[in-house]
């Protein structure tokens, strides 16, 4: 983990989705309806990178290997690739700048009033990722940060809002996000404990 | 306020003009198509698997000159929630599925209930092929050369009562065959229905086919609704039963989300889903989109059916 590779060899498992994508755009596999395809991928790969990023520090405190703390800035910026990439199939493939209809959707239809919401919040937290701002920020940039938690709730209602029957993929995405954060609580004492007892 | 005398003939002791005309029509038909018939004879002897080539009459009076979508668009891209709830479950899960032998029960306000096989629904017919837009409820649209009856002449034989105010349809129940069903995603079976003068309108189909073969199962073999101007989801698929009520008959989807999915669920371009717009549509193929028409663009036939209706509350 703590071999100077790991990073390399992380940053191009998480380009997979993308290169799955490309690869079924070239061979025509992204179904008789492909928009709506690369829109769903896209969006359910933020949300799963989102989660992967709110996991590393319960891990770390499970797992008790700090090292982890090195990846949580890239998996989180892969969530905003993802998003990005989500965004603008909606701007470009779904309504081809279409402000009239854009403005109308995110006012009137909630699920995309959250899901715009959501992205919005990540672009301060993506520009401030760097070494230097996260130093220029001080104690802000923690409180600036703790977005994610709101951004991901969000996320979770943009998707639950906009299935028609079958609600459990959002809902089990949901039930994870409760897991994340409860691993949270101050209370809960993860393997930490051991730890002081041997001191 | 409206007072309501009572009648000195009950209704149930006239014969609808429509129906006699219509049943002496029927006879010179069953004439006509009396060679039509043994052709039909041979389809049904080869179990009408998928792919068989159907013998059909083209309806150009009823049929759209607009551009096909591609065969394996249509059925590779579909809605049917027994097989699963993505759009490639129901081509990909739905080979065990059995569509023959297939029969159908047909009971409720009428004098001929009873159950009937695939066969003798069919075979006094005469199969014409229709060039229909369908519009799904999800803002993406095809064209579709089904391959059918119309739903009024095989109802008609069954002969309707004058209390038969609506039609309702049921879908097969095979758990073991449709892998989608082992969740409750919708309250199994699937269930639609019809006003009776819907069901009766001469755009509505009773399908056995497209693209002049068969019916795939993905696409509700082997027998199956088609009515154009209504969203996607009424056109059920896979029938089991007819049955002719009195009242208004449940509807799955509006049993699923009742301020969604009304009875009547027309295509309306004026009257969004609560939560996405239906003004627009993607044809399937197409990268821009197009917007969608009153009835789905069949409102010359069938704005009459609503005359007086407020749409936005019937929706």
């Amino acid at each position: 983990m703590n071999s100077r590779w790991s990073k390399p060899v992380l940053f191009l498992l998480c380009t997979l989705p993308f290169c799955v994508l490309v690869y079924n755009g070239f061979t025509n596999n992204l179904t008789a309806n492909p928009i709506k395809e690369i829109t769903h991928f896209t969006g359910e790969w933020a949300l799963r990178f989102l989660l992967i990023t709110l996991s590393i520090t319960p891990l770390r405190k499970i797992t008790r290997k700090n090292a982890l703390i090195r990846f949580r800035r890239m998996l989180g910026l892969f969530a905003f690739f993802y998003a990005c990439l989500h965004f603008s199939t909606y701007l470009v493939l779904d309504q081809f700048f279409d402000w009239n209809e854009i403005v109308l959707d995110v006012a009137k239809r909630p699920y995309i009033t959250v899901g715009f919401s959501a992205f919005v919040l990540l672009i301060p937290l993506a520009v401030t990722s760097t070494n230097k701002m996260a130093q220029r920020l001080g104690n802000n940039w923690r409180r600036l940060h703790s977005l994610i938690y709101p951004i991901a709730v969000l996320v979770i209602f943009h998707y639950l809002w906009l299935v028609k029957a079958d609600i459990l993929p959002p809902v089990i995405y949901g039930l994870i996000l409760c897991l994340l954060l409860v691993l949270r609580w101050p209370g809960l004492k993860l393997g930490k404990r051991p730890v002081l007892r041997h001191t | 306020m409206l007072l309501k005398t009572p009648d000195l003939i009950k209704p149930s002791e006239i014969t609808d003009k429509q129906l006699y005309l219509n049943r002496r029509r029927f006879i010179r038909a069953g004439a006509q198509y009396g060679m039509a018939g043994a052709l039909l004879n041979t389809v049904s002897l080869t179990g009408a698997l998928a792919g068989t080539k159907l013998s059909t009459v083209r309806n150009d009076e009823y049929s759209t000159d607009e551009e096909l979508t591609p065969y394996d668009a249509v059925t590779s891209y579909n809605n049917f929630y027994e097989f699963g709830t993505h759009k490639s479950d129901p081509s990909e899960n739905s080979g065990k599925f059995k569509p023959q032998p297939w029969s159908v029960v047909v009971d409720g306000e009428c004098m001929k209930p009873g159950t009937y096989a695939y066969e003798d629904i069919i075979k006094p017919h005469q199969l014409e092929e229709r060039i229909y837009r369908l519009r799904c409820v999800e803002a993406w649209s095809m064209v579709i050369p089904w391959v059918g009856i119309p739903l009024a002449d095989v109802l008609k034989r069954f002969e309707p009562t004058s209390d038969a105010k609506y039609v309702a349809f049921t879908t097969v129940m095979r758990p073991e065959e449709m892998p989608g069903m082992r969740r409750k995603v919708l309250d199994w079976p699937y269930r639609e229905g019809l006003r009776i003068d819907e069901a009766m309108h001469p755009l509505t189909l009773l399908t056995v086919g497209l693209y002049g073969e068969v019916l795939p199962n993905q696409n509700g073999a082997p027998i199956r609704l088609v009515v154009p101007w209504k969203y996607g989801f009424k056109s059920i698929k896979s029938i089991v039963r007819i049955q002719f009520k009195r009242k208004t008959p449940r509807t799955s989807w509006n049993m699923s989300a009742p301020q969604e999915y009304g009875f009547y669920s027309n295509v309306n371009p004026e009257v969004d889903h609560p939560r996405w717009s239906q003004g627009k549509e993607r044809r399937i193929g197409e990268f821009f989109k197009r917007e969608t028409l009153m009835f789905n663009g069949y409102a010359d036939q069938v704005a009459s059916l609503y005359s007086g209706m407020d749409l936005r509350k019937n929706y």
